[in-house]
Parts: C-alpha cells; sequence; structure tokens
C-alpha cells in the first residue's frame, strides 16, 4: 500500500501548498508536525540539503520544494489535474509560480525585518504588486481562466500578505493602490476551487501577531543591549 | 515528428549561463533557431522589452512568436514540444522531481556568489567565494557523487542547468584565487566529460573569452 507522509508547519504558505495538491487529488497521508526550533531526524534526513519544510516522504522516498512537490503530485496520482496540459500554459503557469515563490525573501524583509533590509523589501514587494495588480485585472485565475498551478502558488499573496500586513502592522497593499490586486485577492479566498482548501484565517492572524511581536520584541532586545 | 514551419528565436548574449542551457537544448532537439543577440548592459531592445515585459532579461524564447521567459521553463518547454527525440527530464516522476530539485539550487545558490568572486572585494568576496565553493561542494558530491552525469548514465536536465556555469570556472577561479581541480575535481571532470557532445562545446563560449570581457568590466568599474 502506497505511504505519503509530509512533514510541514500548520501556519505555513509552503506547507499548504502541498497539503492543497494532496486533497485536491484525494490522498491519503501522514501529516507530521514539525517545530522550527527543534527539527525532528526524518526531516533532517529527509532534507539534508535545506533542513526545510514541506518534506514529502512517498514510499520512503522524500521530495522536497513545495512547487517540485505540487508537481511530482500531479504527475504521480490520479485525480483533476492541477498543470495544464498544452506545454505553452505549462510553461505560463511556472512562470507565474515562479514569480510568485521568488518574491518570499522580500516579503520576510518587509513584514519581519526593520531598517534598510525592511526598505529594500518593500520597494521589491511593491513592483511585484504593480506587476500583479497589471495582470490580475479583471482575471480570476492565472492561466486560461483555469484553476491550476499558479493559483495554488499564489496562497501566500491571496491570504498570508494580508495576514503578515494585519500583524504586523507594516502596510503594503490597499484597494487605493493595487484596485486590481484587491478585487483578485477577495475573489479569491472565496472562490470554490480556494476557500473549503483554506486553514483557518483566525489561528493563522492569532499565530502570526504572536510570532511577529515576539520577533519585534526579540530584535530590540538586541538592539537594546548593544546600546 | 518534423515541424516545418516552426519559427524558434533565441534571444541570448553569447556569455550567458541561462542562455548556454537553451542553445544546448535546442541542439540536443535538433531544432532550428534564430539567434539573436542583446548585449546586457546595452540598450534593451524593443523585441526584448515586448517578449519579456515583466524581467526585461535574456534568454527568451520565441516559438511562432510567443515569448517562453525563465530559462529552466523554456528547457522543461523545449523537452515537452519537441518530445520525439533526446528526452532531458527522466520518465519517472521522482527521478523528474530530484531533477527539478537540484536545478532549483542551482538557480538559488550559484550566481549570487559567484558573481561576488569578480564584482565584489575585500570581505565581501571572500564571503562570496567560500559560499560558492561550499554550494559547489554539495552539489558534487550529493546531485552528482561518482556517477558521470547529473543525470546519471546520460546527459540531462540538470547537466543542462549545471553546464553553463562550468564556462565561468576559469573567471570565477582566477578572480577569486582559488582552484577548481583543487576544490572539485568531480565537476572538472564532469565539464570535460560534456564539452565531448556536441551540443555542448557548439553552445558554450571559450572561458577565456568570458574572462576577458568580465576583466574588461573590472577595468571599468575601477576594480583591477
Amino acid at each position: 500500500m502506497a505511504e505519503v507522509k509530509l512533514l510541514g508547519f500548520w501556519y505555513s504558505p509552503f506547507t499548504h501548498r502541498v497539503e492543497w495538491a494532496l486533497k485536491i487529488k484525494g490522498v491519503k497521508y501522514e501529516y507530521i508536525e514539525e517545530d522550527r526550533n527543534n527539527k525532528s531526524s526524518l526531516l533532517l534526513q529527509s532534507n539534508p540539503v535545506h533542513k526545510k519544510t514541506p518534506v514529502l516522504i512517498h514510499n520512503g522516498k522524500p521530495i522536497a520544494e513545495s512547487m517540485v512537490i505540487v508537481e511530482y503530485i500531479d504527475e504521480t496520482f490520479e485525480g483533476p489535474p492541477i498543470l495544464p496540459k498544452d506545454p505553452y500554459d505549462r510553461a505560463l503557469a511556472r512562470f507565474w509560480a515562479k514569480f510568485l515563490d521568488d518574491k518570499t525573501a522580500a516579503m520576510v524583509n518587509t513584514f519581519l525585518r526593520e531598517g534598510e533590509e525592511q526598505e529594500k523589501g518593500k520597494e521589491e514587494v511593491w513592483e511585484m504588486l504593480k506587476i500583479l495588480d497589471n495582470e490580475l485585472k479583471d482575471k480570476k485565475f492565472f492561466v486560461n481562466d483555469k484553476f491550476g498551478f499558479a493559483d495554488v502558488a499564489a496562497n501566500f499573496m491571496g491570504l498570508w500578505l494580508g495576514l503578515f500586513q494585519e500583524g504586523s502592522g507594516v502596510v503594503v497593499v490597499t484597494s487605493e493602490n493595487f484596485p486590481n490586486f484587491c478585487a483578485w485577492r477577495d475573489e479569491y479566498v472565496n472562490c470554490s476551487q480556494v476557500k473549503k482548501y483554506l486553514p483557518p484565517r483566525d489561528e493563522l492572524l492569532a499565530f502570526f501577531k504572536a510570532f511577529l511581536s515576539a520577533a519585534s520584541a526579540s530584535a530590540s532586545a538586541s538592539t537594546s543591549a548593544k546600546k | 515528428m518534423e515541424k516545418e514551419n516552426d519559427e524558434v528565436i533565441l534571444l541570448d548574449y553569447w556569455p550567458s549561463m541561462y542562455g548556454m542551457r537553451l542553445r544546448v537544448a535546442l541542439a540536443e532537439k535538433e531544432v532550428k533557431y534564430e539567434f539573436k543577440e542583446e548585449v546586457v548592459g546595452g540598450v534593451k531592445s524593443p523585441l526584448l522589452l515586448k517578449m519579456n515585459p515583466i524581467h526585461k532579461k535574456i534568454p527568451v524564447l520565441i516559438h511562432n512568436g510567443k515569448p517562453i521567459c525563465e530559462s529552466l521553463i523554456a528547457v522543461e518547454y523545449i523537452d515537452e514540444v519537441w518530445k520525439d527525440k533526446s528526452p532531458l527530464l527522466p520518465s519517472d516522476p521522482y527521478q523528474r522531481a530530484q531533477a527539478r530539485f537540484w536545478a532549483d539550487y542551482i538557480d538559488k545558490k550559484l550566481y549570487a556568489p559567484g558573481r561576488k568572486t569578480w564584482d565584489a572585494k575585500g570581505e565581501e568576496k571572500e564571503e562570496g567565494k567560500k559560499e560558492l565553493i561550499k554550494s559547489l561542494k554539495v552539489l558534487e558530491l550529493e546531485a552528482l557523487g561518482d556517477r558521470p552525469y547529473f543525470g546519471g548514465e546520460s546527459f540531462g536536465f540538470v547537466d543542462i542547468a549545471f553546464i553553463g556555469f562550468y564556462s565561468w570556472f576559469y573567471t570565477f577561479e582566477t578572480f577569486g584565487n582559488f582552484s577548481m581541480e583543487a576544490e572539485c575535481p568531480k565537476l572538472v571532470a564532469w565539464g570535460t566529460r560534456c564539452l565531448q557532445k556536441e551540443s555542448v562545446s557548439k553552445s558554450l563560449p571559450d572561458p577565456y573569452k568570458i574572462y576577458e570581457i568580465i576583466l574588461t568590466y573590472r577595468k571599468h568599474f575601477g576594480l583591477e
């Protein structure tokens, strides 16, 4: 019998992408919550290169990197397709998934860091939002009006970005400055292809508020300790 | 299947390690294409700005007028469209996932530190060099191991992802002041092995020419 395990963080958009793909395909899996401050030996053995979640372990064999895992799930299990069939559409789906994924560091800098790092992060996030605002005008999904691969990758921007804003008090997105992005986002979290798969917003918000205030408290503590 | 009316254009810059990926992939598939040179650092052509409005970067593959951006995505596209010849990705989904994982690693872990060996000074340069060597050793040990190619017995996706960097080894080691042969002998042997393939030898520039343009760049920016 096929055995599927997922090592992840319940609050992470990257773990969520993989769970989402597994649920779309109706795959039974065992979920193992990892502790970022005390990573299990299974995680360290399964992803020795990056030591990060999510990691999918299928019949004992590990796969890492969220969108690589999503493609693997799409190719391995029966069920509704996540990537389109046409090679050009596939290239577009991968392009947007990469575009969205490449902004992770900038997002972290914007909401979790201070000073120059934060300013640079904000600039990059702003540029990204301008592009998305233009791309998502009157668009529900990224490729050919069909839900798929890029929309899974968009979970970070669709849900987590708003949570980071609320949790940190750092405001980058408003409906005044990015109307099309906001329209897309509001539709995204409510549409039938997405809504039932999203984790509970209230719990995520509470987690990030606590996480972000702990992060800034330790940053101020180390700053005052330096004085 | 011969696609007689296919028009394939590659917007590229000869020293680009990313452009080299597409040259090799197209050569592996024996696809005829037109090479259109964009000089990075010069004025961007209207064609580039039209075909890659978001990133405004080469390489861009243009197939029958439609652009495909991001080199690894374009290599997968090439593999899927010209599927009757020389498969670039493995057929097994787990092996494919491993190939994509390592291509992603190459994309994330090498360019920035590699650049520091010739574009930075002092401590920043030293850090770049250390990080580059560290990442190359991971690649050598974990991805290549004792196999002839990253793809195993045959040349494949990860080999294509990395081969462009091989032509930059001389530049990295000369300006970074280290020896690739000493640090990563298996990677050097791998590169030499790949160069025996015509698709590679006709796609890669002379490493010394890359060194020369970087030398010119450094002189221009007062780094020499």
